[in-house]
């Protein structure tokens, strides 16, 4: 059924498949208009906009289910805690992991980070340890590694990679050594749009014996997950950049990693029994999550993974592809454009530049034509000073968009020629 | 609804093509960093002062064509002008871009610099305008810390 929504990427047949046109109808920002003009949202690495069922499940929980969870011994409390562990469950499955107490409610995947950063590093890292993470990761898979590092006296080291932005899985090995004690790797680069070959990075770190934690904040909207087949020893996703509210994020762990590791924050939820001499800890995940969590955000994530379910990835993955090669091949017909980031295995995400002119100026006089992109750095100044480029524009793809959206991109660029002259 | 000409006036675009006094100040007796992180616009000014008098200035940097143009302009209309000339100039500017509505400057004062009113609807640019006054106002105080205007 795939190859019905695959077409030559320079052939202008504009009009989305069925299975696109029905469900841009399930998200009513992107029928906003701005500046008098119709939305066009390619700024989906950023955040993603929230489908109709994800906005009614957030609403449907404070009308009727708001209490706090795994407290209340009286029946809305039972339905609240009923709910927020109902969500665990759907991430387990989203995730493919062995068993829903593998899943840690988090605030976002930088949470997620952090959480094993300083966990796992309190106990594992120590004076000439080594840290490996790769030339492409966002700020929040480098500073809490950072931290740690320098807290305990270990040394981050960097996997780099080639101009067109994919690892060197060659000194990725090299770096390998007895001192490395975690390696930490984006799944799929938020300003590059590299897919990273994980299977293969967790495999050759596993014959060493190395964990390896997977930062798959960008992944979660493209592709399915299997964490189990990825066997990556954490795994830790955002909520809002998979069609969820903000605020929600989950972080898989196999399950032996999270008892071997001491807890991340104290409070309420998190103990088992509290003296001022001596507090033990609850198991796994509650051990993790200290304090009321965010249940709205967990029932709203659950809505987004029910939402996900039901869509044909098949579809999905072919619409997504069309829509990287048709907008890179329309955008290298922009006098000036190059693109940064030309991994052979990319998702729809595309980064560029415009010769002479600044990518602030280019997002705002686009924008003036309703396209929203992304301008700056994306919290990846090293990938930044690789490429020699102060910023780049990205515009980022998601299941909803469409041949016309790339139109409307490249049309808006022109405008910044007229602008700018040249 | 806002129009582009407004903030990318002939002015602009043009010193961000050519900007004036663009170099270093090789005997500069003031300098001082703007930087902002979040869009990576840098600018380093010079500023050989005496008597409270801006006897030379130049920068250099690089970044958006706003901070870019506005770099220029800016040291082109304080050169020569005293300190407190220069604050004055300062507040009328930082009132144009980013001022209530009845701090809209009179154009007299603000001469070529006045090519940055349309600014003022771009409420994400505004920092990119005032980078450099920023910086030129850290300069004057002998500030060391790198100036952020974000």
């Amino acid at each position: 059924m795939t190859t019905a929504h695959r077409a030559t990427p320079r052939t202008r047949a504009a009009r989305p498949a069925p299975e696109v046109a029905t469900r841009r109808a399930d998200f009513p920002l992107l029928a906003t208009r701005v500046h008098g003009r119709p939305l066009v949202y390619l700024d989906n690495a950023a955040t993603s906009q929230k489908p109709q069922a994800v906005i009614d499940a957030i609403t449907r929980y404070y009308e009727t289910a708001n209490a706090n969870v795994h407290r209340g011994v009286y029946s809305l409390s039972e339905h609240a805690t009923a709910a927020y562990e109902g969500a665990r469950e759907k991430a387990r499955a989203f995730l493919n992991a062995r068993e829903a107490r593998e899943i840690i409610f988090v605030r976002s995947t930088t949470e997620g980070i952090n959480l094993v950063a300083s966990s796992f590093g309190r106990t594992n890292l120590g004076p000439g340890d080594e840290v490996l993470i790769s030339a492409m990761e966002h700020h929040s898979n480098i500073v809490p590694w950072q931290l740690i590092c320098e807290e305990r006296g270990a040394t981050l080291r960097v996997i780099p990679m080639n101009q067109a932005g994919e690892l060197l899985l060659d000194e990725y090995e090299r770096r390998l050594t007895e001192r490395t004690k975690i390696v930490a790797l984006v799944h799929v680069s938020n300003s590059l749009g590299t897919i990273n070959p994980v299977r293969e990075v967790v495999a050759r770190a596993h014959a060493r014996g190395i964990p390896v934690l997977v930062d798959g904040a960008q992944a979660a909207p493209h592709m399915p997950v299997d964490v189990q087949a990825l066997d990556c020893d954490f795994y830790t996703v955002s909520g809002h950049k998979m069609f969820g509210p903000t605020g929600i994020g989950m972080l898989y762990g196999k399950a032996p990693r999270l008892e071997a590791m001491p807890p991340y924050q104290g409070g309420g939820d998190m103990i088992r029994s509290v003296t001022f001499a001596r507090t033990t800890f609850a198991e796994i995940p509650a051990k993790f999550e200290a304090g009321t969590p965010h249940i709205a955000g967990a029932i709203g994530l659950g809505a987004a993974i029910d939402y996900l379910s039901r869509l044909d990835w098949g579809l999905v993955a072919a619409h997504e592809a069309d829509l990287l090669a048709y907008a890179s091949a329309r955008l290298l017909e922009v006098p000036g454009v190059r693109l940064v980031g030309t991994a052979a295995h990319k998702a729809s995400v595309i980064s560029f530049v415009v010769a002479g002119v600044h990518a602030h100026d280019v997002g705002t006089i686009v924008d003036q034509e309703g396209v929203a992109i992304r301008t700056g750095h994306h919290c990846t100044q090293p990938v930044m000073e690789f490429f020699g480029v102060p910023a780049t524009a990205r515009a980022s793809f998601a299941f909803y968009n469409t041949r016309e959206d790339a139109d409307a991109l490249v049309a808006a660029l022109a405008k910044v020629r007229q602008v700018f002259g040249g | 609804m806002t129009d582009l000409t407004e903030l990318y006036q002939q002015t602009i675009i043009e010193h961000n093509r050519s900007p004036r006094n663009f170099k270093k100040l090789e005997h500069a007796n003031r300098t001082a960093e703007g930087y902002n992180a979040i869009c990576g616009d840098k600018i380093t000014l010079y500023l050989r002062l005496e008597d409270d008098v801006i006897r030379e200035i130049a920068f250099q940097g690089s970044g958006c064509a706003i901070s870019q143009a506005s770099a220029s302009l800016m040291t082109s209309a304080v050169a020569g002008k005293t300190k407190v000339e220069a604050q004055a100039l300062f507040r009328a500017f930082h009132d144009m871009v980013a001022g209530g509505a009845d701090a809209a400057a009179d154009p007299g004062t603000l001469g070529k610099l006045a090519a940055f009113a349309g600014v003022r609807q771009f409420p994400a640019r505004v920092k990119c305008a005032n980078l450099s006054w920023h910086t030129l106002r850290a300069a004057l105080a002998a500030a060391a810390e790198p100036v952020s205007t974000e």
